[in-house]
């Protein structure tokens, strides 16, 4: 035992630095972004690396002035939020239906679309969509971000459904509540919790989500992470600009995340589906 | 009787279908219905053209990209390449992680949290910051390898360099994630076998090996299905860094898919590619499945 608590400190010593190596790993792109984005295109080429400078704010007021930005943001947030809600418009009474009626096999269809890949969807439906001049609509695109929200949004609520006690709605049903009333009056606000960490991831998936928006998407309706990309066409890439713009698309997502962080696991894990 | 009592009567009686009829219907429409039509245009020629039909080939696409499309098979071996790469870094590096999570300290939660960031960071967005730390004048990466006096790399620039550099990408995604469901696993063991090990005097390596890996092998085998789901299908971020090159280096099948359909409008080619991803994709996902039973049993 003697030699066991002599070596102790210095596997304690080791277990932190090894800890601390990973906390560093993790975070380090995020706080290279950061740097970066308050850097001169001049502070960024220069190496090695200056960690302490005067931080320049013009990165931000370039991209959000020019370029349509805050168009990217406002586009980025309505889909994001529309299809959302139209997730939860279909997909919170089909996850109790299937939780009531024990109706796995309709669950299990829901999970093949985590495995097929994205485009095989999009190719029928960039054709109907084009065909039907629908290409670079709201509608088109919330519908196709809807194969992303839906699916997520019944597999995460289909445990959560399955947990509320079937006394509780016998209870209600005895006193004459129909099934539909029971539904809305006591299923769903007993689960606002799931409603809502559903509801965020979906909204975050919706919002990260690049493959759908860069084919449907156009002008009118170019979503952030597309928008990203025109970035790199000039010919002398202008860093500071596209660190700024990442951090302004990202930093959202990250607060909802620190906000959800106990469900984010099982939801990544349960239905997400992409590309 | 009324007729909304009569109507609600019904809606009762069929409760579970009325419930399920619109997400059910939308199942039917935007994913049933364009995996059907993919699988049909698989076996047409047709370019997108609004006057020139579709035209009847048969399995003419599957034959051209099965037997003379070098291309293809290219693109089969790096989407395996990268899937495999990028898992046995996550498994390896994910275990490592969960273990030493599994034991309290203080700060432990905000650390899980700060975890999470890579995973649900928007990834079109991740990967431009990733191209500028691999930019071979100006990144950090060479900055650091300098530090350590190894010779700078080209990253992404070199055709041998830059799948692995991509899948360095991966593993900063996605090692959080395989250790958060590994330490899930871990703190729902019984501590027993622990105890007992301890008792008979084992090594933390012996305990590792003979007692903490095998009860987690069912956690490991769903993570392994999880991970390899998505990673089979990465998009974003090897679109975003280097679009499948350069040379193709990095065009793996998803990306080739998505530039004979999106790029050369060759819907025909495109859908045979994506119907055999679909399959490769499922085939992978029932031989996991089935190795998972082969080892528990």
């Amino acid at each position: 035992m003697n030699a066991r608590r002599r070596v102790r400190p210095l596997w304690n010593l080791l277990y932190f630095g090894l800890l601390a190596f990973f906390f560093v790993l993790f975070m380090f792109p995020f706080v290279w972004m950061l740097l970066s984005s308050f850097k001169t295109q001049v502070q960024i080429m220069h190496m090695p690396p200056d960690w302490i400078f005067t931080p320049t704010f013009k990165n931000y007021t370039d991209v959000l002035e020019g370029q349509d930005f805050i168009w990217y943001i406002i586009n980025s947030f309505t889909i994001a939020a529309g299809s959302t809600l139209a997730g939860l418009v279909l997909g919170l009474p089909a996850a109790y239906g299937i939780a009531r009626a024990k109706m796995h096999s309709l669950g299990f269809t829901i999970l093949v679309a985590r495995i097929v890949p994205g485009i095989t969807f999009l190719i029928p439906w960039f054709m109907l969509f084009s065909r039907m001049g629908m290409v670079d609509t709201l509608p088109a695109v919330i519908l196709s971000h809807m194969l992303v929200t839906m699916p997520f949004i019944v597999w995460v609520m289909i445990p959560f459904f399955e947990g509320i006690p079937g006394d509780l709605i016998e209870a209600a049903r005895v006193d004459g509540c129909t099934e539909q009333y029971a539904f809305v009056r006591i299923v769903l606000p007993i689960s606002g919790p799931g409603i809502i960490t559903g509801s965020i991831l979906a909204f975050v998936f919706s919002w990260n989500n690049f493959m759908f928006s860069a084919i449907l998407t156009g002008v009118h309706t170019k979503t952030l992470p597309v928008a990203i990309m025109t970035f790199l066409s000039y010919s002398e890439v202008n860093w500071g600009g596209l660190m700024a713009a990442a951090v302004l698309i990202t930093v959202p997502v990250l607060i909802l995340a620190m906000a959800t962080q106990k469900y984010i696991v099982r939801g990544l894990t349960a239905g997400a589906v992409k590309g | 009787m009324s007729w909304f009592n009569r109507s609600s009567r019904w809606i009762e009686r069929n409760l579970k279908w009325v419930f399920t009829a619109p997400a059910l219907l939308f199942i039917l429409l935007m994913m049933a219905f364009p995996i059907l039509y993919t699988g049909w245009i698989s076996l047409t020629e047709w370019s997108m053209s609004a006057v020139e039909p579709a035209t009847f080939i048969g399995l003419q696409n599957y034959v051209n990209l099965l037997a003379h499309d070098h291309r293809f098979w290219l693109s089969v071996w790096r989407t395996f390449e990268f899937t495999g790469l990028a898992l046995l870094g996550e498994t390896v590096l994910g275990l490592l992680l969960a273990v030493m999570l599994n034991r309290d300290f203080p700060g432990k939660n905000l650390l899980k949290t700060l975890f999470l960031l890579p995973m649900v960071a928007t990834p079109v967005a991740i990967g431009m910051v990733w191209l500028l730390m691999y930019e071979p004048t100006i990144g950090f990466m060479n900055h650091l390898l300098k530090v350590l006096h190894i010779p700078p790399q080209p990253w992404l620039a070199s055709e041998a360099g830059a799948l692995p550099s991509l899948v360095l990408v991966d593993i900063w995604q996605w090692t959080p994630m395989m250790a958060l469901i590994l330490l899930a696993g871990l703190v729902s063991m019984s501590s027993d076998p622990f105890e007992a090990a301890e008792v008979d005097g084992a090594t933390l390596w012996q305990v590792f090996w003979h007692v903490t890996l095998p009860m987690l092998r069912p956690t490991i085998g769903i993570a392994v299905i999880l991970r390899s789901i998505d990673a089979l299908k990465t998009f974003d971020i090897i679109y975003a860094m280097t679009q499948g090159g350069p040379n193709y280096a990095t065009e793996t099948l998803n990306l080739y898919g998505y530039n004979l359909g999106f790029g050369y409008f060759q819907m025909g080619a495109a859908s045979s590619l994506l119907m055999i991803f679909f399959a490769i994709v499922l085939g992978i996902v029932i031989f996991l499945n089935w190795a998972r039973r082969g080892v528990l049993s």
